[in-house]
């Protein structure tokens, strides 16, 4: 190869290690920014591909639920992004009860991020009566069970309802917060929503100014 | 005639000379005992899910809508459909049995140590993909079991700070595991993943056959050119790729027929076994199969009780150990790392038990054993004593790894034979 080649060093003329001067070695790494900008490029389709699609968007869009019919102390589940939400109707008493086991919770004011600005509060909701959570345990992402009239308290003395989560043992009470000494590191989810009229409800948005 | 069609093809590809290379006049220790057959088994079902698969793969719907029926209709309706699932849903489990029992040997016999380091990490790669294929293979019957399994483990990236919302979404394609999920599980555990099984598979015993394989006594058979008689020199006949390198000691068989013909007797015992759980239990009491993977996924009802299929259980123990959610996620990662890493945590320089200090063999088998009760506790239903004995478990799993580092650095060992015995 040596004697056809043009540019001979002859330090390295035994070798097969491309010649070094300066256009060589400028040209060598332009066309590798240029090579890796296109892999970049070619990269974008590849991993863009696997956001959720325009039809999975579209079935994640906002759902309007009438709550006319929703008895005291009755529980809806309807779904929205696939997702279960709950929706309780919750009884005075019950309200009332919420304050008691705020000892035993680990997040009883709400100060993680897990529900809009509305519902930073002791009830976790824009209206005290009507609780609305996405019910997926924020463990791992199971559904837990509704435990009312006294079987919740089976799992925490003196609460009698409340959320527990079968995967892992995860506990919530009737505000979705989350009791101590589980897995789930937070509380239950408070979707976005607002009330159009007392009677409906959209799930996925939150009214314009609602604080 | 045919042996000028050998020597026509030899002309124009090494056909002869790789064989010979790599499966004939190959040198193996004369001691490989029992433990030395999980290479081969594993290969052997290696090859049988890939052609399983591609039979499954004929007749199953990759769809939400149609996934599930698509399982039934080839358990039911497409002649064999039902032995060619079975074929593959048991050789799952069995693959991980063998890959098991095949790293445990390693660790006994100190088959990662110098110079076969990477030899093992080839291998951790293999167990790493094999996970991967088989949780998404697990996914494929739309069943509660692969849907509620699949929310838990794609949830694992939500522990990761600031992307882990986003990125689960990304996995996911959806904003919950959704048909879409399905759909790129599918192509990966039938195209991709297998792909990289594959070369994985290809690099691992390539290394292997660099470096020679290990053996009980943890002897070195091939010794420096010259430094050994003619008459310690082994009389069979061995490819000249290791003899123009090495001296190859009196201690080693040819691969064919001595080492394939015993590989042959254990693939026999084993496809008794393997078969008689292909036929008659091939849900193994609900570890291969999990009941409620019978029912259709339904993203609406948790199932009581949500556990990965037994050979992931382990890890799910010490996932659930931890009261911490990234914690957990991470103690389950470094679970895995500190078996990728065991080459550089074991400083000794013997390799097999036989000649390390007592301690090293208790520890070993204290490990195994530790290993076995964490996958008990993460396959069967939360109690608050297994939370209590799992958190143990996890300290005696990472403590394994401490310990070994510690002594290995002194270790009272035995003196190694110079040739192996017997």
């Amino acid at each position: 190869m040596s004697n056809v080649s043009v540019d001979t060093n002859d330090s390295s003329v035994n070798d097969n290690q491309p010649q070094d001067n300066p256009r060589r070695r400028f040209l060598t790494v332009a066309t590798s920014v240029v090579g890796a900008a296109g892999v970049v490029g070619v990269a974008v389709p590849f991993i863009g591909s696997w956001s959720p699609s325009e039809r999975a968007k579209a079935a994640g869009a906002d759902v309007q639920i009438d709550i006319s019919k929703i008895q005291p102390g009755q529980m809806i589940r309807v779904i929205w992004r696939s997702k279960p939400v709950w929706v309780v109707r919750r009884t005075p008493e019950l309200l009332a009860s919420l304050a008691k086991h705020e000892d035993s919770l680990k997040d009883p004011n709400s100060e993680q991020e897990q529900q809009p600005a509305f519902a930073k509060n002791r009830y976790r909701s824009l209206k005290e009566e009507y609780l609305i959570l996405v019910g997926i345990c924020t463990h791992l992402g199971c559904s837990p069970q509704h435990l009312a009239n006294g079987a919740f308290e089976e799992y925490v003395e003196g609460v009698d309802e409340g959320f527990f989560c079968p995967c892992h043992g995860s506990k919530f009470d009737m505000a979705g917060r989350v009791f101590d000494g589980v897995p789930a590191p937070l509380n239950l989810v408070v979707p976005p929503y607002q009330f159009v009229d007392d009677n409906t409800v959209i799930i996925g948005s939150e009214a314009e100014g609602a604080a | 005639m045919f042996k000028n069609l050998l020597d026509w093809i030899e002309y124009r590809i090494p056909m002869m000379r790789v064989a010979n290379m790599h499966a004939i006049q190959y040198p193996a220790p004369k001691n490989m005992n029992f433990w030395y057959i999980f290479g081969f088994l594993a290969t052997i079902v290696l090859i049988n899910q890939i052609v399983t698969g591609v039979w499954l793969t004929m007749n199953f719907v990759p769809s939400s809508e149609g996934a599930f029926a698509s399982v039934e209709y080839i358990m039911r309706d497409v002649p064999y459909g039902d032995i060619l699932r079975y074929m593959h849903s048991t050789g799952a489990s069995a693959f991980f049995i063998v890959v098991y029992l095949h790293m445990f040997r390693g660790m006994m016999y100190g088959s990662y140590q110098k110079p076969r380091e990477l030899l093992w990490l080839f291998g951790m790669f293999i167990y790493l993909a094999l996970m991967a294929e088989a949780f998404m293979g697990y996914v494929l019957p739309w069943g509660q079991m692969s849907y509620w399994g699949a929310q838990v483990i794609v949830s694992l990236f939500s522990a990761i700070p600031i992307i882990g919302p986003d990125l689960v979404e990304w996995i996911q394609g959806d904003y919950v595991i959704s048909g879409a999920t399905l759909n790129r599980f599918f192509a990966l555990h039938v195209i991709a993943l297998p792909l990289v099984i594959v070369i994985l598979v290809f690099l691992h015993i390539v290394a292997l056959h660099e470096v020679g394989s290990n053996n009980p006594d943890g002897v070195e058979v091939k010794r420096k050119k010259g430094s050994l008689t003619e008459e310690q020199k082994t009389k069979f006949k061995m490819h000249e790729y290791y003899t123009s390198k090495y001296d190859i000691i009196d201690d080693v068989v040819p691969f064919f027929p001595h080492i394939v013909l015993k590989d042959l007797v254990a693939f026999a015992a084993f496809l008794f076994i393997f078969c008689y759980i292909m036929f008659f239990a091939p849900g193994m009491g609900g570890y291969f199969l999990e009941h409620p993977n019978f029912e259709i996924a339904n993203p609406l009802k948790t199932p009581e009780h949500i556990f990965p299929v037994w050979y992931f259980t382990p890890f799910y123990a010490i996932l659930k150990a931890v009261p911490d959610k990234l914690g957990g996620v991470i103690a389950m990662f470094a679970a895995i790392i500190a078996l990728f890493l065991l080459p550089w945590i074991d400083r000794g320089k013997v390799k097999s038990w036989r000649y390390r200090c007592g301690f090293h063999r208790w520890n070993l088998l204290i490990f195994a054993a530790v290993f076995i009760f964490l996958g008990y506790l993460g396959g069967t239903p939360q109690e608050n004593w297994k939370i209590i004995a799992s958190r143990i478990g996890t300290i005696m799993y990472f403590g394994f790894f401490l310990l070994l580092f510690i002594y290995s650095r002194n270790e009272n060992t035995k003196p190694v034979p110079e040739r192996i015995t017997k």
